[in-house]
């Protein structure tokens, strides 16, 4: 940030008074704001002029039929898609269309994929140790080693997420639930201020869809959480807010209440199915 | 510290005992018994042998990138040969005014070209210690600069493997200009001595033979250093996943970046140690071919075990030696079968053989190397 | 003797008779005698004999001259006859009479004695030649003849030669007597109204002549050569400029057939191929073995080497896809290795079978020689065919995958494979039809190649690198990047080598597209939007 716009934020003239244990500022209101976002393939305009604001600790969740755009949102969070208009920031200081994806998530912002993305090759503890918030520059990972905190904050995970068992398989061999799991067990490794998780119970059993509706509404309000999701039960089950998106921006926001009562909503998308 | 770390392996202690008995066995075997012996090596064979070492360690090299990072270099035959031109190079300046035409400075090739001064970069090389470092910082710096613009922009897996063949087609090309000062064709030869030893007794052979072997076992252990490390893993999972390991907040390309120089420095000793024992370096040797070549003896020994890669190397080139020898017209024809058979039949390489043997002896569940079906997350 | 007086001599007799055909009748035993004369003739009095011919009109005279340059000239040792060698293969060589041209059919090589020729003789043979055909009936043959005359010209020829000049009546023949006329005025004379004549001729020898009277003390003279010279100069600057850029399409014609297969295998299926080259290979080969079947025809040959061609590079890549590319289905990097395996293998096959040697593919005679636009510009024609070959080759497979059925299939099975099964495509037959496709186009590369350089068993690897480079270049998956990016790499190679050298040229061209990858590593025409993403 220029120092232009440092001096044009008045109310924040000492950099020094802001908190150093977290980079991210939100004093103001939102850890995450999207304005006027636009990204089109080809012609074919998958994020339309979305406005979005997500508040600190909040537990959102944000459902659309499919190419309502949810996917490539968060592409466009995380640094993966370049948007053609619009500005991203997290908190009021960061404008996360200048960084990188690694700078993105170094800066507090985890992701799980849609499909389950975990190293296969490697085993679960491996898995996880990658993912700790740790120094990730080369020569400090060449030369790191196993601390003793470390490897109980490991353990919490492990136990967190149900894989203690199996910390020393492959990840390959996990099933997809499993596998699911591992990755939101790198997520809460990663400690990051904002979790944007896609689709995180598909795949899972009834039962550890409820540890899954459990762990997210825990982390809500210490973590900020968005969820991406299809499965309208496990959304009713953890939502307190609710944004609809549709064609690539929103159609409506509130509670579930309100959204599947909402006639635009019913139209589109809740219609089919209520 | 993390180049200790491999010391303490179990495997890595099994390799280098193995290598170094393999070192002082062929060492007794040359120096203790009489020439006409049935078990006498002559001097003939250490310098062969000397020579797989080199391949052995530009396979391993090879197999850090290709196996732990997924970044299949077809041109690692240029880090290779550039090591080797530089060792050239100080080879060239050490014949001095012994060469045919006498001159003091200027090696024959030039003063048949009819050049009067010494260009700019061969300044230098007349010293050791210099030509030394230039084995390492020359194919180091080509890997950086190359891999900086390739690993920044993403250029990954077949894409990557394309431009490295252009890569080397490119220096191969141009190595084979006389007006490049590198002797054009006919490359460097005619060398007399290495640290003012004659290279062409057998006791400097010898010599050069101890010091590949030693070279190997310290890339080898470099190079478990890194496999061993959280780096290591963090290859892999560059490897198996890039995404995710950038959404994890490493930085993909400079992960990538460090390995493949440190892989080509390696490759750059290999090509170092090999030139006064073949005793000439020329283009051919940057030809696309001979880097695909090293991938294949990688892709036999099994990818990701390093170990596999020096098993790979020794044995093709053991055949590729046998067979010219009795039958040169059927090489091509074992070779290219080799790479079809290999990549169908043996995707794991000899070193999965090994494993599946071990696996089915004790049902082990040791961590696994071996790289996923899936090249990437693309 | 000079050539010039020779020559003197030779017109003066000529323009005694009117042009043409009139000349033809006097054939009274004459032919005889001129022979004899030639044979008989000792060195000195060779060139006598050689007048009379020419003077004597007789219309085989050119026949007589023209053999007799070739050596092909002998008597018969029995009876002193005097003979055209018609073939001279073997022992027993075919003859003709020489004054009747009536086949005698053969003869033993040793009853036969060649009437011998210097090479001082021989110079003087062509300036007569030429004069001959100054009167000869094809105009063309007359604009050949007076080009040859262009800074030969003396001052004993020239009084004959300003007369023919007048005479003739095609305006293309008269410009190049001009000039050559105009080129002794400026050489000789310093004729500043020469120097006007010769500034639109691109032929060196008017350059030469120019670039005297530069240097000549008059100064009038010398500025009128100036001005004339910068307009020549600058004509050719132009002609230079379009024979690069013919050069330049013509490799890159050349690089687009090499690579257009590679489109479809690469480009469309994501298979690499790196057997492709051989498949080229095998394709050039298969029109040296057409021509081996059908001797004596090789146009004929040529064109039946399309489809046969085509049909065996399909096969080798029906075969290969089979037997090793099926099994590697989404690994491919083991393909790349495995299919480089394959290509060792082929390129051995044909040292082994036929030989390590390049083997010389003829080009026929409507596809040799060269379309003149002028003294400084003339395109060959086999570059020219095989140009217009590769741009059909290139609509022909713009159709298959836009208008058929199979390129319906193609792009539905590359785009998603597992929903085109479920609409009843069945991929693994469009796999191997779409393999045989981009193979079979190897072929038909290599057919066209054959025309232009040598067959052998490296034909292949000299272009695998290449393609590949203007597939990434052009973009993966388009074919018009695939033609746009073959021509621009030709071109811009062709117009670096005057100054960088081929081999240079060809390294700047690599560095280039490896620099280029990094900037747009989807190429030119990127695919776009989320399938593209990965």
């Amino acid at each position: 940030m220029s120092i232009m716009t440092e001096l044009a934020n008045r109310d924040r003239v000492f950099n020094f008074l802001t908190p150093t244990d977290s980079p991210v500022d939100v004093r103001h209101g939102p850890i995450l704001y999207l304005e006027d976002v636009t990204v089109s393939f080809d012609g074919f305009r998958a994020i339309n002029d979305l406005n979005l604001t997500i508040d600190d600790g909040e537990l959102r969740c944000i459902i659309g039929p499919n190419g309502a755009g949810k996917t490539t949102m968060m592409d466009i969070i995380t640094g993966k898609t370049a948007p053609d208009t619009g500005s991203v920031w997290f908190g009021s200081r960061h404008n996360l269309l200048t960084m990188s994806e690694p700078e993105i998530a170094s800066l507090g912002i985890g992701r799980k994929f849609q499909k389950p993305s975990v190293f296969e090759a490697l085993t679960v503890f491996e898995n996880l140790e990658l993912a700790m918030a740790t120094d990730k520059r080369v020569f400090p990972t060449l030369t790191a080693t196993m601390k003793p905190e470390y490897r109980d904050r490991i353990g919490e995970v492990l136990e967190t997420i149900g894989l203690k068992d199996l910390m020393h398989r492959p990840a390959g061999i996990l099933s997809h639930g499993q596998k699911q799991w591992l990755e939101i067990g790198m997520l809460l490794m990663q400690r990051p201020r904002l979790l944007l998780v896609d689709e995180p119970v598909a795949g899972m059993t009834e039962q550890e869809m409820e540890r899954t509706a459990e762990l997210l509404t825990s982390l809500a309000g210490k973590q900020s959480v968005v969820v991406v999701e299809h499965d309208m039960g496990f959304v009713r089950s953890i939502a307190r807010k609710v944004t609809v998106l549709h064609q690539g921006s929103v159609l409506a926001e509130g509670t579930m209440d309100q959204v599947s009562n909402d006639p635009e909503v019913i139209k589109v998308y809740l219609g089919e199915e209520a | 510290m993390w180049l200790a770390r491999p010391l303490q392996e179990r495997s890595t202690q099994l390799f280098l005992g193995i290598l170094f008995l393999a070192l002082i066995a062929v060492t007794a075997l040359h120096l203790a018994l009489p020439e006409g012996h049935p078990l006498h090596v002559s001097a003939y064979t250490v310098t062969l042998l000397g020579k797989y070492l080199c391949y052995a360690l530009l396979a391993v090299a090879v197999d850090l990138v290709s196996g732990y990072l997924g970044i299949l270099s077809l041109g690692h035959g240029a880090f290779f040969a550039l090591g080797g031109y530089a060792m050239g190079m100080y080879l060239m300046r050490q014949i001095g005014d012994r060469g045919t035409y006498g001159d003091p400075v200027l090696p024959d090739f030039m003063v048949f070209l009819n050049w009067q001064e010494l260009p700019w970069y061969w300044y230098g090389f007349d010293m050791a210690w210099f030509a030394f470092a230039m084995v390492l910082l020359v194919p180091g710096a080509l890997a950086l600069v190359f891999g900086w613009l390739a690993f920044r922009s993403r250029v990954t897996g077949v894409y990557l493997s394309i431009i490295t063949q252009a890569l080397t087609f490119a220096l191969m090309l141009a190595f084979f200009r006389n007006e490049m000062g590198f002797g054009g064709n006919n490359g460097l030869t005619d060398f007399r001595e290495i640290l003012g030893f004659n290279l062409r007794s057998d006791a400097t052979r010898l010599g050069l033979f101890i010091a590949t072997g030693i070279a190997l076992a310290i890339g080898y252990v470099v190079c478990r250093g890194i496999v061993t490390s959280k780096l290591g893993r963090v290859s892999v999972a560059c490897r198996d996943a890039e995404a995710r390991t950038r959404f994890l907040g490493y930085r993909v390309e400079r992960v990538q970046l460090f390995v493949f120089v440190v892989s080509a420095m390696l490759a750059g000793v290999a090509g170092a140690l090999y030139v006064p024992q073949v005793g000439i370096i020329n283009p051919s040797e940057f030809s696309p071919i001979f880097s695909i070549e090293i991938v294949v003896w990688v892709a036999l020994g099994g990818r990701a075990t390093l170990y596999g890669a020096v098993i790979g190397a020794i044995l093709v080139n053991y055949a590729k030696t046998v067979f010219t020898g009795v039958m040169p017209d059927a090489w091509l024809f074992a070779l290219g079968a080799l790479f079809v058979l290999v990549t169908v039949f043996l995707p794991q390489g000899i070193a999965g053989l090994l494993r599946k043997r071990r696996k089915t002896t004790d049902d082990g569940s040791g961590p696994s190397d071996a790289p996923t079906t899936a090249e990437a997350t693309a | 003797m000079s050539i010039p007086r020779l020559l003197t001599m030779l017109l003066f007799v000529l323009l005694m008779a009117p042009v043409g055909t009139a000349m033809a009748q006097q054939d009274d035993g004459s032919g005889e005698k001129l022979l004899e004369q030639l044979a008989d003739a000792s060195p000195a009095s060779t060139e006598e004999a050689l007048q009379a011919i020419a003077a004597s009109g007789h219309e085989r005279a050119r026949a007589w001259l023209e053999a007799y340059g070739n050596n092909r000239l002998s008597r018969v040792k029995d009876t002193g006859e005097i003979v055209i060698v018609l073939n001279n293969r073997g022992r027993d060589w075919t003859v003709a009479d020489a004054v009747t041209g009536e086949n005698l059919g053969e003869m033993s090589r040793r009853d036969l004695d060649r009437i011998a020729i210097n090479n001082a003789v021989r110079r003087q043979l062509a300036g007569v030649l030429a004069m001959l055909d100054l009167y000869a009936e094809d105009p063309e043959v007359r604009e050949e003849a007076a080009r040859d005359l262009m800074g030969k010209v003396d001052e004993a020829v020239l009084d004959p030669l300003i007369g023919r000049l007048d005479e003739e009546p095609v305006a293309a023949v008269r410009n190049r007597l001009e000039q050559a006329v105009a080129i002794y005025r400026v050489e000789q004379e310093g004729s500043i109204e020469a120097v006007d004549v010769l500034a639109g001729s691109l032929h060196p020898r008017a350059r030469a002549a120019l670039n005297s009277a530069v240097a000549s003390e008059n100064p009038a003279l010398k500025a009128a050569a100036q001005k004339a010279l910068l307009s020549v100069e600058q004509k050719l600057k132009m002609n230079r400029a379009a024979e690069t850029l013919y050069f330049g399409l013509s490799l890159g014609s050349v690089l687009v057939l090499a690579a257009i297969g590679l489109a479809i295998t690469f480009g469309v299926m994501g298979v690499i191929n790196m057997a492709h080259g051989e498949l080229i290979m095998l394709g050039a080969y298969t029109t040296w073995g057409m021509q081996q079947l059908l001797p004596g025809q090789p146009g004929l040959a040529l064109i039946l080497s399309i489809p046969a061609g085509f049909l065996v590079a399909a096969l080798a890549g029906i075969a290969i896809e089979r037997s090793v590319i099926q099994f590697l289905k989404g690994r491919p990097l083991e393909t790349l290795l495995a299919t480089f395996g394959v290509s060792l293998i082929l390129q051995q096959l044909v040292r082994t079978v036929i030989s390590p040697l390049n083997r010389t593919v003829v080009t026929p005679e409507w596809m040799s020689g060269s379309l003149v636009i002028n003294d400084a510009l003339s395109l060959t024609l086999n570059r020219m065919y095989v140009l217009g070959f590769a741009l059909l080759v290139f609509a022909g497979l713009m159709l298959i995958m836009r208008r058929t059925r199979l390129g319906l299939e193609v792009r539905a099975v590359t785009q998603n494979r597992a929903m085109a099964r479920s609409m009843g495509i069945k991929a693994t037959r469009v796999d191997i039809m779409t393999f045989a496709l981009g193979s079979g186009v190897a072929g038909l590369a290599g057919v066209a190649l054959s025309q232009l350089t040598n067959v052998g068993p490296n034909l292949g690897q000299n272009y695998i690198i290449d393609s590949f480079m203007v597939v990434v270049f052009g973009g993966v998956g388009n074919l018009w990047g695939t033609l746009v990016a073959g021509l621009t790499l030709g071109t811009i190679n062709q117009l670096l080598e005057p100054w960088a050298g081929a081999v240079l040229a060809k390294i700047i061209v690599l560095v280039f597209i490896i620099l280029f990858i990094q900037k747009r590593p989807r190429g030119l025409f990127p695919q776009k939007g989320r399938a593209a993403e990965g």
